[in-house]
């Protein structure tokens, strides 16, 4: 069974000093690097104490996954290897939580697609994967390009789902991330979705905490069910098996338990807004044209709005964080003056408007773009332009929109 | 995990369940030389089961509970199918996650057992159908032997996918009519054997579960050689005889016509050269011990 005394101030075989989280991440001295995204991922689970990696190539997540092999290679990592497909990849980091080990991998687009049935099994198992999706293209013709459509087919999975806009985010996360999801309230799994080339692939200074402190080890006995390693009684789990009943005590334990996941997740929040100061950043909410956005798109509306400022029109900002759990509650108050609200976004369907005009009153202030899509960039002009049309001013035509 | 570690508090006895209590009282966790005869003289592994009655799969389910060598330490997985009934009520921890991933479950929960416990010895053992196997999961199963994962592979084949109504396989014989079959099944049985030796499993055994004790044999050399060595598989005959149309006492018979020498259940067994070395000392030691013995009993006498 797990260790009664604290491990924290020891040291592990690679020298690494298992730090408090809370110090590693808010009191030790951070160190600005210039690092792709990518390499980020790496410095990360460098510091996570990750006990088995489990890889597999898919653009533009194959960096990352590659780096973290490396770790492996100078003994960072418990183990390491390359699966067969995304399906079976995401069923071994299963096999590994489900035997007690911290588990990360890194997925993207259509290998999230592919791996689809293994991540509500993920949350209906309790298992506190980690998962970084560098968001691609899914549709056909086949596309390598940033696009966040995937990220709409997570939501309902009962992952805890997160959005990061920058490396720095991507850093802190990876790490913080594994404090909530293995908190014995929450333990689930989290999908860190990033856009992916506009985050992966791109060069940004980061503040790292020190190379010498770590992560404390997980511990699989804080898990709300067993651990599948024979170091507690295996009891008979039930008298009957529920998936061949039809009657009601079986309907009832399994609507039962997905509430209690869908709780879980609920759960998360109070650690989810300790650890990442809100679910949600704002900026200037008293404003009348407020932008929401998650991911890259964040970072193209701050530009958005430095533009605006130059023309002297006012405009606030909803960076959202997490989308699961849902944000509701501080989107309603943070766009309660606003007249419009703007949701540039990175896919075709526009999932983040809907969700967001689900959640508030007078949802006709929501204006579901500029969108782009299968691996446009956002200029922040086109931005800028909607916001103008919206106010009802002149706008410059936009080159290619032959108006 | 040691038999120590189910031993109830006395204050609670008396609230725990029966089975549990019998489960401390007289299971066989620990002990050496457990095989296909405890059953009927100690708890048995698996406390009942839901399956049809007189399903051969509830012998093989029984007969190879009672022959893993150290199920103290023994992780099992399974997959979905008729096994997945069975599975809840197993006095061993069991996992199970999809349909057709239990060779990649399986890949994950070793690595990590090993990650966590170094120098113990932790099994890692699969149960799932021939549709689970060969047919939705053989990316899986065969990509699990590439790898040389050090874990067994057992699979209940009988012919046919027996949960859902009997539909085709891709173990089912050719000419076989079936649900989705409804012609006959077009191409022959695949013959997954051959392919698991070619893939790099060190032992490799095909047979019905007519015979107890050669089940038992034919276990503990699988998860020896698996611990040790590298990936092993199994793939016993469990006829389904609400699909084949015999009756529930006629399942045992069905095995013993299958396994006649011309018959497509004849036993088949490879063994690598590593692994034939390993069975050799097993088989060297175990002599030793008894001649000990013997010789301890008669210098008592």
């Amino acid at each position: 069974m797990a260790d009664t005394h604290s491990v924290i101030g020891t040291k592990n075989k690679k020298g690494q000093t298992f730090t408090d989280t809370w110090k590693m991440m808010n009191e030790a001295p951070r160190t600005p690097s210039f690092y792709t995204g990518s390499e980020v991922i790496k410095e990360a689970l460098r510091r996570a104490s990750c006990d088995v990696m489990i890889a597999y190539p898919i653009t533009p997540q194959s960096e990352a996954a590659a780096l973290i092999g490396e770790l492996f290679a100078e003994g960072y990592i418990g183990d390491y290897f390359r699966g067969e497909s995304e399906f079976a990849v995401m069923s071994q980091c299963a096999g590994a939580a489900f035997g007690g080990a911290r588990v990360f991998t890194t997925t993207a687009g259509p290998g999230t697609m592919r791996a689809m049935e293994n991540f509500p099994m993920w949350s209906g198992a309790r298992l506190p994967i980690q998962m970084i999706v560098t968001c691609r293209g899914i549709n056909s013709p086949l596309s390598i390009q940033p696009d966040t459509l995937e990220i709409a087919y997570l939501l309902n999975t009962g992952m805890l789902v997160w959005h990061a806009e920058t490396a720095q985010d991507f850093f802190d996360w990876i790490l913080k991330g594994y404090m909530v999801s293995e908190e014995p309230d929450v333990h689930l799994p989290l999908a860190l979705c990033c856009d992916g080339f506009f985050v992966t692939h791109t060069k940004d200074v980061v503040n790292l905490t020190p190379a010498d402190m770590c992560l404390p080890p997980y511990d699989p006995y804080r898990s709300p069910v067993p651990c599948m390693d024979m170091e507690c009684p295996p009891v008979r789990m039930m008298r009957d098996p529920f998936i061949m009943k039809s009657n009601y005590i079986s309907y009832a334990t399994h609507a039962s338990w997905q509430q209690e996941v869908w709780a879980a997740v609920e759960r998360s929040r109070k650690h989810t807004i300790k650890w990442l100061n809100g679910l949600i950043e704002t900026e200037n909410t008293d404003a009348e044209v407020i932008i929401v956005a998650s991911g890259t798109a964040v970072s193209q509306g701050r530009e958005a709005i430095r533009l605006l400022e130059d023309e002297g029109i006012r405009c606030g900002l909803v960076k959202i964080k997490v989308l699961r759990p849902w944000p509701g509650e501080e989107i309603r108050e943070a766009t309660k003056n606003a007249k419009h609200i703007i949701v540039p976004e990175f896919n075709v369907t526009g999932w983040l408007a809907k969700e967001i005009k689900a959640t508030i009153p007078n949802s006709e202030r929501v204006n579901a773009g500029p969108r782009v899509c299968g691996g446009m960039t956002m200029p922040p002009e086109i931005i800028v332009s909607e916001i103008k049309t919206l106010l009802g001013m002149r706008t410059m035509s936009l080159a290619g929109r032959g108006s | 995990m040691s038999k120590e570690r189910i031993k109830i508090s006395e204050d609670l006895y008396d609230i725990m369940p029966s089975d549990y209590q019998d489960l401390v009282k007289s299971a066989t966790y620990g002990k050496e030389d457990r095989g296909w005869k405890d059953i009927g003289n100690s708890k048995e592994l698996i406390e009942q089961h839901s399956l049809c009655a007189g399903c051969p799969e509830s012998m093989a389910f029984r007969y190879i509970l009672a022959s893993l060598p150290n199920p103290e330490d023994t992780v099992m997985v399974g997959s979905t199918g008729c096994t997945s009934l069975v599975f809840p009520m197993v006095a061993v921890h069991n996992i199970h996650s999809l349909f057709g991933n239990q060779n990649a479950i399986a890949s994950g929960l070793k690595r990590a057992l090993s990650v966590r416990f170094p120098g113990r010895t932790k099994d890692v053992v699969v149960l799932a159908g021939d549709g689970a196997t060969v047919d939705i999961g053989l990316d899986m199963t065969l990509q699990a032997w590439f790898r040389q994962e050090k874990f067994t592979t057992i699979c209940f084949d009988n012919e046919l996918y027996a949960n859902t109504g009997g539909q085709e396989s891709g173990l089912m014989q050719k000419g076989f009519v079936a649900k989705m079959a409804p012609v006959g099944k077009l191409f022959d049985k695949v013959r997954l054997p051959e392919i698991a030796r070619e893939s790099g499993c060190h032992y490799v055994v095909q047979c019905t579960v007519s015979k107890p004790s050669l089940i038992e044999k034919v276990v503990r050399n699988a998860v020896m050689i698996a611990r040790e060595i590298g990936p092993t598989y199994l793939q016993l005959y469990t006829p389904c005889i609400l699909e084949i149309g015999k009756n529930s006492m006629e399942g045992l018979q069905e095995m013993r016509d299958s396994e006649k020498p011309t018959e497509r259940f004849a036993y088949k067994e490879y063994i690598s050269e590593p692994a034939k070395q390993l069975l050799a000392e097993v088989a060297a030691k175990d002599k030793e011990k008894k001649a000990a013995a013997k010789q301890l009993a008669s210098q008592g006498a």
